[in-house]
C-alpha cells in the first residue's frame, strides 16, 4: 500500500514540476525545472511518516551525492547535443550511464 | 531576457506524454523507496536526485521546436537539438540548488517540524536556483 502512494505521489509531483517547467520560457530557465526537487519531495514526504526524520535527514545527506552526480550528467548531456550532434533523447539516456557511475562511485568512495 | 510563463507552451503535451512522465516519476520514487529498504537510507538517498525529469522534457522540447519550424515550411532539427542542449544548461544549473536544498533538508530536519523544512529548502532550491540562472546569463551577455 506504501509503495502504491509513493507511485501515485511521485508520478503527480513529477508530472507537475515537468508541466510547470513545460510552460516556462527561455527554455535555459525551463531546464532548472530537470533539477527540481520532484521525487525527493515525494519521497520524502512519505519517509518521515514511515520512518521518522532521521532516516529522511540521512536520505538527504546522500542526496547532495546524486545532486553532484546530476549536474555531471546535464553537462555531459549538453557535451553531447551540441558538440557530437546527438538527439537530446539519446543524449540523456546514454548520460544516465554516467550519473549512475558518479553516484555510485561517491556512494562507494566516501558515504558507505 | 524575461522569464515567462506560456501556458500554451503545456497545453501542447499530448496526454500520452503526460502519462509517460507520471508513470516514470512514480516508478523512480518506488525503486527509491525499495533501494532504501533493502539497502538504507544512504544508498537509497542517491535515487532522490535522479534525473527523473529532465529526459521526457528535453524530448518534448524538442519535438515541439521542430514541429513549430515545419508549420512554417522550415527544418527544425537544429533548432530542436539546440533547444534541448539550453534546458541541460538549465538543469546543470538546477543541479547546483538541488545540492542546496539537500544540504538544508539534511541540516533542518532534525531541529524542524518536517513540513517547515520542506518548504523552507524548496524556497532555497527556488531562490538559489533563479540567482544562479540570472548570474550565468550575465556573465554570458558580459562576454558578448
Amino acid at each position: 500500500m506504501q509503495f502504491l502512494l509513493r507511485f501515485v505521489i511521485g508520478g503527480l509531483v513529477v508530472s507537475l514540476f515537468a508541466m510547470f517547467g513545460d510552460a516556462l520560457k527561455p527554455k535555459s530557465f525551463a531546464g532548472l525545472f530537470g533539477a527540481a526537487p520532484s521525487v525527493a519531495l515525494a519521497t520524502l514526504a512519505i519517509t518521515v511518516a514511515s520512518d521518522g526524520k532521521a532516516y529522511a535527514s540521512s536520505e538527504a545527506c546522500s542526496m547532495i551525492a546524486g545532486a553532484v552526480a546530476l549536474g555531471l550528467y546535464a553537462w555531459l548531456t549538453m557535451q553531447l547535443i551540441v558538440r557530437w550532434r546527438w538527439h537530446g533523447l539519446t543524449a540523456a539516456l546514454i548520460a544516465l550511464a554516467v550519473w549512475f557511475g558518479c553516484a555510485l562511485g561517491i556512494w562507494l568512495g566516501v558515504l558507505r | 531576457m524575461h522569464v515567462r510563463f506560456d501556458i500554451r507552451a503545456a497545453a501542447k503535451t499530448k496526454w500520452y506524454e503526460l502519462l509517460v512522465r507520471f508513470v516514470f516519476g512514480g516508478g523512480i520514487t518506488v525503486i527509491a523507496g525499495l533501494l532504501a529498504k533493502r539497502y538504507g537510507p544512504v544508498f537509497g538517498g542517491l535515487f532522490l536526485a535522479f534525473p527523473a525529469i529532465f529526459p521526457a522534457t528535453a524530448t518534448l522540447i524538442e519535438k515541439h521546436e521542430r514541429e513549430r519550424k515545419a508549420k512554417k515550411g522550415l527544418c527544425g532539427k537544429e533548432r530542436g537539438r539546440l533547444a534541448a542542449a539550453l534546458c541541460a544548461r538549465g538543469t546543470e544549473i538546477g543541479s547546483l540548488a538541488l545540492i542546496c536544498f539537500a544540504i538544508a533538508v539534511w541540516k533542518l530536519a532534525p531541529m524542524l517540524n518536517f513540513a517547515a523544512t520542506l518548504a523552507i529548502a524548496l524556497a532555497i532550491w527556488l531562490g538559489t536556483a533563479f540567482l544562479a540562472w540570472r548570474l550565468q546569463r550575465k556573465h554570458i551577455c558580459s562576454r558578448i
